[in-house]
């Protein structure tokens, strides 16, 4: 089993108008096997989070610390993070221009494995996922993203996700912007993969739909950059009655 | 002409008409944003978002937004039409140039070293031509009448190197010769005097070669290059540009293109301060097609540019152009300009033509000018497409979150993008030789 722990963690943004912080002490603790969802209104810090974790370069670590099996990941480049089994499913995963898709990935896992996968194997696999995902095949010869829709573009990270198996697994708003057929796609590619049990996965997400699909089992609402509350699949069933009002209302008087 | 009404600077989008990429100055990442997001569109002097706004006064006789015609002193009038441009062997018939010319507004003049003005004197640079022994190879003086029957100079620099050559090389490939191997044509270049050079290559009918002109040394060059593809011949013109860092090379390459012919042209620009190359394809015959590839990187402040017309004069001919380039360093700066003309005759013409540019680091500048002319409904097909695209710190963001080390990510990213024109060459070692080149341009700008 592994654990991927974060404690405490300030995280701050620089912008035209100075330094912003947005995340302030965020405790979290993930193990193999778990599935953690991350609700939250918007501007509450939930994608920085994500973004943190797979060390984007607009987000400052202030304090406190992530660590994966107690190695110190924030002190790791982000292709080193990816290597040590950190995957992040992007909101926004962007047109890499001149890079086929076939390439692309078959760079990632052979940067991944430390070692080229076997050709005849790698191809069968990669058909398959993108079957599952019904993601049409000529799609392998196109650039990365380059003029996928946005669905296309959720569905094509979740095939990386199959295809690279990470041991944990940041899923970024995946849902957001998919049609309910769509969703269902996506929500099983998660599944199947999770279900081998060798994978933690932090589902982050505004809305609670996905987790009709993608059963938590434990749920942290975010607010103003901290966990306001956690439970496990009961608080979302909650959430979704109510809404965030109760949350960002208190948060409002508290400030 | 279906010249441009409008501008926009936008990473990653597709657009037509004329585009101007210009990497961030200032250096600030453009973080958070999903790629695609639209800036406003740059003003151009003269145009609105209505199209082009018309000077008032006029009297209706004139054609549209231009002065008359006039000789003398008359403000420079761009031609109605790309077939319409100026062509003479005479230097008289070419005014000096001032750089505001339409066809030379993005050469900086200054740096020309003087092929514009000076008598070209200096020495030509050596040729050796070798690799197929069925190929005839000639050195002829200038009087020889066949120099002069492919190609009439479109630019001074074109007819001062037309006034200028002492001697030319001519390469004939006899009729329905199969040339046993690739022919190189090794030009070095050892002195900065500037020179005129003129070569000749002849594919007589049914014949079949591949012609490579590989460039190097040091230059200041004003070259001819004139082509003819005989009725049926299958000819690949390979122009590689590897010139030492002070070369200053200004090439005209035009091709007259037979009846159910053949040709592809390749044009490969890594070294040289400035190089300008002219290439043009001219139909004369029905059933033929033309393939034109290139492939440019640019460094820091060197200046690659590429003009091209493709010339439907007739009916039924084919033609597809695809240039790409990568830009790294401030001021390197390239210039794609595309013309494509279909005239009245050419019935039946189908025609597609590509700029794509990557722009690697901040300061660098890319042009991309794709004009489409036609004159007749009755055809197939006619397109073309430029896109300027910047690798930012966000596609790096998604290749290293995939675990692909930052230098690989560079790399993967560069190479993709420029290997689609280098594998058109179909001379294995050259590929090859061109593969390793551009990972030196890559190494060399530290990625």
């Amino acid at each position: 089993m592994t654990t991927l722990a974060i404690k405490d963690l300030y995280v701050s943004i620089d912008t035209e108008q100075g330094n912003v912080p947005i995340l302030k002490g965020v405790t979290l603790t993930i193990n193999t096997g778990e599935t953690h969802a991350i609700m939250g209104p918007n501007g509450s810090g939930k994608s920085t989070l994500a973004s943190t974790i797979a060390g984007h370069p607009r987000y400052k670590v202030d304090s406190g610390s992530i660590t994966l099996d107690g190695e110190d990941v924030l002190s790791m480049s982000v292709d080193e993070r990816a290597r040590a089994g950190l995957f992040l499913a992007m909101q926004y995963p962007v047109e890499v221009p001149g890079v086929t898709m076939t390439n692309f990935l078959r760079t990632a896992k052979t940067a991944l494995d430390g070692e080229a996968p076997s050709l005849r194997h790698w191809t069968k696999d990669v058909k398959t996922a993108m079957a599952q995902l019904r993601i049409d095949a000529d799609f392998a010869q196109r650039n990365v993203n380059e003029g996928f829709s946005g669905g296309e573009k959720k569905r094509v990270e979740i095939l990386q996700l199959e295809l690279f198996r990470p041991k944990f697994a940041i899923l970024d708003e995946t849902d957001s912007g998919l049609d309910v057929d769509a969703l269902k796609v996506v929500s099983e590619g998660v599944n199947r993969e999770h279900s081998k049990g060798e994978m933690g996965t932090l589902l982050i997400t505004h809305y609670t739909r996905i987790l009709r699909y993608i059963k938590p089992d434990f749920v942290h609402v975010f607010v103003a950059g901290r966990i306001a509350e956690e439970g496990g699949p009961e608080l979302a069933d909650r959430l979704e009655e109510e809404g965030y009002d109760r949350f960002t209302a208190q948060s409002a008087v508290e400030a | 002409m279906a010249e441009t009404t409008h501008t926009e600077i936008s990473p990653d989008t597709t657009l037509e008409g004329e585009v101007t990429a210009i990497g961030d100055l200032d250096g600030k990442a453009r973080i958070g944003a999903p790629s695609g997001t639209g800036e406003r569109p740059a003003a151009i002097d003269g145009f609105t978002e209505e199209g082009e706004s018309l000077p008032g006064g006029d009297d209706g006789t004139g054609q549209l937004g231009f002065k008359k015609h006039s000789h003398g002193n008359a403000p420079v009038v761009p031609e109605a039409s790309r077939g319409e441009r100026r062509r003479s062997f005479d230097l008289a018939d070419f005014p000096t140039l001032t750089g505001l010319e339409e066809d030379w507004r993005f050469t900086p003049l200054k740096r020309l070293r003087g092929l514009h003005t000076d008598a070209l004197s200096g020495t030509a640079p050596g040729i050796e031509v070798g690799g197929a022994g069925n190929v005839t190879v000639e050195t002829v003086g200038r009087g020889d009448a066949r120099l002069g029957s492919a190609a009439t100079p479109e630019d001074r620099v074109s007819a001062a190197a037309w006034n200028a050559f002492t001697e030319a090389t001519v390469i004939t490939i006899p009729k329905e010769t199969v040339a046993d191997g690739e022919v190189m044509v090794k030009v070095t270049g050892s002195t900065s005097e500037a020179a005129a050079q003129h070569i000749l290559i002849h594919a007589e009918a049914f014949s079949k070669a591949v012609v490579v002109l590989d460039h190097s040394g040091s230059v200041t060059l004003a070259q001819n290059v004139e082509i003819i593809v005989g009725d049926g011949a299958q000819l690949t013109v390979v122009s590689v540009q590897e010139w030492d860092d002070d070369a200053v090379h200004v090439s005209s390459q035009q091709a007259k293109v037979g009846r159910d012919a053949r040709y592809k042209h390749v044009v490969v620009s890594l070294g040289g301060d400035l190089v300008r190359l002219t290439p043009s394809s001219i139909f004369t015959a029905t059933g033929a097609e033309v393939e034109m590839y290139g492939l440019y990187f640019a460094d820091a402040g060197q200046h690659l540019e590429q003009r091209l017309l493709v010339d439907h004069a007739v009916p039924n001919c084919k033609s597809r152009v695809t240039y790409k380039g990568a830009l790294q360093g401030v001021d390197a700066h390239t210039v794609w300009v595309g013309d494509v003309l279909i005239r009245k005759a050419a019935e039946g013409t189908d025609t597609y033509e590509t700029n794509r540019n990557l722009i690697l680091t901040d300061g660098a500048r890319s042009d991309s000018v794709p004009n489409l002319e036609i004159e007749t409904g009755l055809i197939e097909g006619a397109g073309h497409a430029s896109a300027t695209g910047r690798f930012d710190d966000e596609h790096l963001f998604y290749l290293m979150a995939r675990g692909i080390p930052e230098k690989a990510a560079r790399r993967l990213v560069v190479r993709g993008f420029l290997t689609e024109v280098i594998q058109q060459i179909k001379v294995p070692a050259l590929e090859e030789r061109l593969s390793e080149s551009v990972e030196r341009e890559l190494a060399a700008g530290n990625l």
